[in-house]
């Protein structure tokens, strides 16, 4: 049961050859064993297991769909009534969610089990998840090592089988990085598809939220729950419902593949391009089409990344005062010592980081040679897509420049940090969708991501050819040692 | 242009962040790589380009001016750090 797909845990459910209940105990025992990898942040047996109860019942009278009974385990940054809600901070330590988000409704009306709070990076800031107030998450593939970040709670969730689904969020490559570093699939959406309503804001015009599995085929049945119109987000999509499985058994035989030759120059370690480059010739070899392309102004991605998140970073988290929720510092001598003291001791020292950086672009004087600057470069690489897509369908390269790296390595380098984002920022800048997938091996016996960036709504399409590239390979499905079923 | 001291401490207090001396200084070597790698992005000539505010060009929907929510306050309230008769309460501003 811990290595099934989606697909067989619903037939099982509908079968009665096991119940939620049975389902979510044996995961939540599973946790339980895996708590070194410090992968959770709140796991709350009673709740998830009432939930399964009542999952069962509407199994019993035929009313289930695809997801009923079976247990999700959702980022920290997820709003869930009555969960702590925490962000990986400090400051929300003690912040218990007053509703739902709307990912949240979506997957509680779906019959989903709520199985825990997953770890991440403080606000979703980071490519580690060592940025976390509850400690860093390490790595089943090795426990030394980062999952990557920031969803890397939820990406070690599913590498170490404690749950069969979960969900994350992706700003600047926060589903895909630690999907690459962790040896799972994750996507995240054309921007506007998912709802932003209740997933605790880092950069509005970035943030996306979507889900983190074990294949390309349990990615579409949680795309088809976690997508919706929902008129709480100011920029939610509106658009008729999909069914993301639908094109997932179409053969690949005409379908043209961008390789942007950006993506495998300087920075690229050399594991990474051979195994990227082994799946390339796998797609070659299932009918579709290499087709040399140019990206050419992603180089400046990372820069105008770390200029418009931080920016934007700056004025949502501006919220955190102490005064209406989560933490508020002791010992304070008027109003605005309260701020200072309270967002000095609440937040951690890269959030504190990123709001400076966010609060000088903004300031008087430089908004114009940063912030606007960072703008402009940002339509340049919209427009370097655009044409892509003219010669091709897909655009496939690496998703991270290496394998995962050790705890404590980059992390008092901020800029080494922020270049591991170099693959996958451009997606977040442009809006379109991108996802990772597991593609072999390298140094160190560690997991390799490809990285698939698809244009506006080719979800389906993206989702087809990693299904079939996945039907013809098991990269996906091998586990780290130590994780038996 | 390398950041001053003077300048960190100011942008500190623009983002009511408290900052010791020692962090301050420890701040200011990191912020200055990051505007080194930021700097990356002068290197291009962007005249004429339009500013892409949000990642998809759209519209802000319009809708009906009728109430949508309804009254949460007592659970909004609830997860204050300090309230009192359904208020927040913040240290005295005006003496």
């Amino acid at each position: 049961m811990l290595n099934a797909s989606l697909k067989e845990l619903s037939a099982a459910l509908a079968q009665g050859k096991i119940s939620s209940v049975e389902l979510t105990k044996l995961f939540l025992d599973r946790i339980q064993k895996m708590g070194a990898l410090n992968a959770f942040i709140t796991v709350d047996a009673e709740k998830s297991l009432a939930q399964a109860g009542a999952a069962d019942e509407r199994i019993a009278k035929g009313d289930a769909k695809p997801l009923t009974g079976i247990p999700v385990a959702h980022k920290d940054i997820f709003v869930a009534k009555d969960w702590l809600t925490t962000c990986g901070s400090k400051i929300l330590s003690n912040f218990v969610g007053p509703y739902d988000a709307h990912v949240i409704e979506r997957f509680n009306a779906a019959g989903a089990v709520l199985l825990g709070k997953t770890n991440m990076d403080e606000f979703a800031m980071g490519s580690s998840s060592e940025n976390s107030f509850y400690g860093p998450v390490r790595n089943p593939w090795s426990r030394d090592c980062v999952p990557g970040g920031s969803s890397g709670g939820s990406a070690a969730v599913i590498a170490a089988r404690m749950a069969p689904a979960a969900t994350g969020t992706d700003t600047g490559g926060s589903i895909r990085q630690p999907a690459a570093l962790s040896g799972v699939s994750g996507l995240k959406p054309t921007y506007g598809l998912v709802s932003r309503y209740g997933m605790i804001a880092f950069a509005s015009s970035l943030d996306q939220g979507g889900p983190i599995a074990k294949s390309a085929e349990d990615l579409a049945l949680l795309l088809n729950v976690m997508v919706g119109f929902d008129a709480r987000d100011s920029t939610s999509i509106e658009r008729p419902a999909e069914d993301y499985t639908l094109d997932l058994d179409k053969p690949l035989s005409g379908l043209r593949i961008g390789v942007p030759k950006e993506h495998f120059g300087e920075g690229l370690s050399g594991d990474v391009g051979k195994a990227v480059e082994a799946a390339l010739a796998q797609f070659e070899k299932l009918g579709a089409k290499r087709v040399s392309i140019s990206l050419p102004s992603s180089g400046l991605s990372v820069p105008a990344y770390y200029v418009i998140a931080p920016a934007e970073a700056s004025s949502n988290l501006s919220r955190f005062d102490g005064v209406r929720y989560g933490y508020r510092a002791s010992g304070y001598r008027d109003l605005a010592d309260m701020y200072r003291k309270t967002r000095a001791e609440g937040f951690g020292a890269e959030v504190r980081r990123r709001i400076l950086i966010g609060t000088y672009v903004l300031s008087h004087g430089y908004y114009d040679a940063y912030y606007l600057k960072a703008q402009k470069i940002r339509r340049l690489i919209a427009q370097d897509f655009v044409e892509a897509f003219k010669q091709c369908d897909l655009v496939i390269g690496p998703t991270s420049p290496t394998v995962a790296f050790r705890i404590g390595a980059k992390a008092a380098d901020p800029v080494k940090m922020y270049l591991n984002d170099i693959y996958t920022t451009p997606a977040n800048l442009a809006g379109l969708p991108a996802m990772s997938i597991p593609c072999g091996f390298g140094n160190g016996k560690l997991p390799v991501g490809l990285h698939i960036t698809g244009n506006y709504f080719a979800e389906a399409r993206m989702l087809n050819a990693a299904h079939q590239y996945q039907k013809a390979t098991d990269w996906h499905a091998r586990r780290p040692a130590g994780i038996e079923p | 242009m390398p950041l001053s001291l003077e300048e960190v401490r100011r942008i500190a207090e623009l983002a009511r962040i408290g900052i010791g001396d020692a962090e301050a200084r420890a701040v200011q070597i990191q912020l200055n790589d990051i505007f080194e790698l930021i700097g990356q992005m002068q290197r291009v000539n962007t005249d004429g380009i339009e500013p892409m505010a949000h990642a998809q060009d759209m519209k802000l929907r319009l809708r009906e001016d009728v109430q949508t929510e309804r009254d949460q306050r007592e659970q909004f309230l609830s997860v204050a750090p300090e309230k009192e008769q359904g208020l927040y309460l913040v240290p005295k501003v005006i003496e």
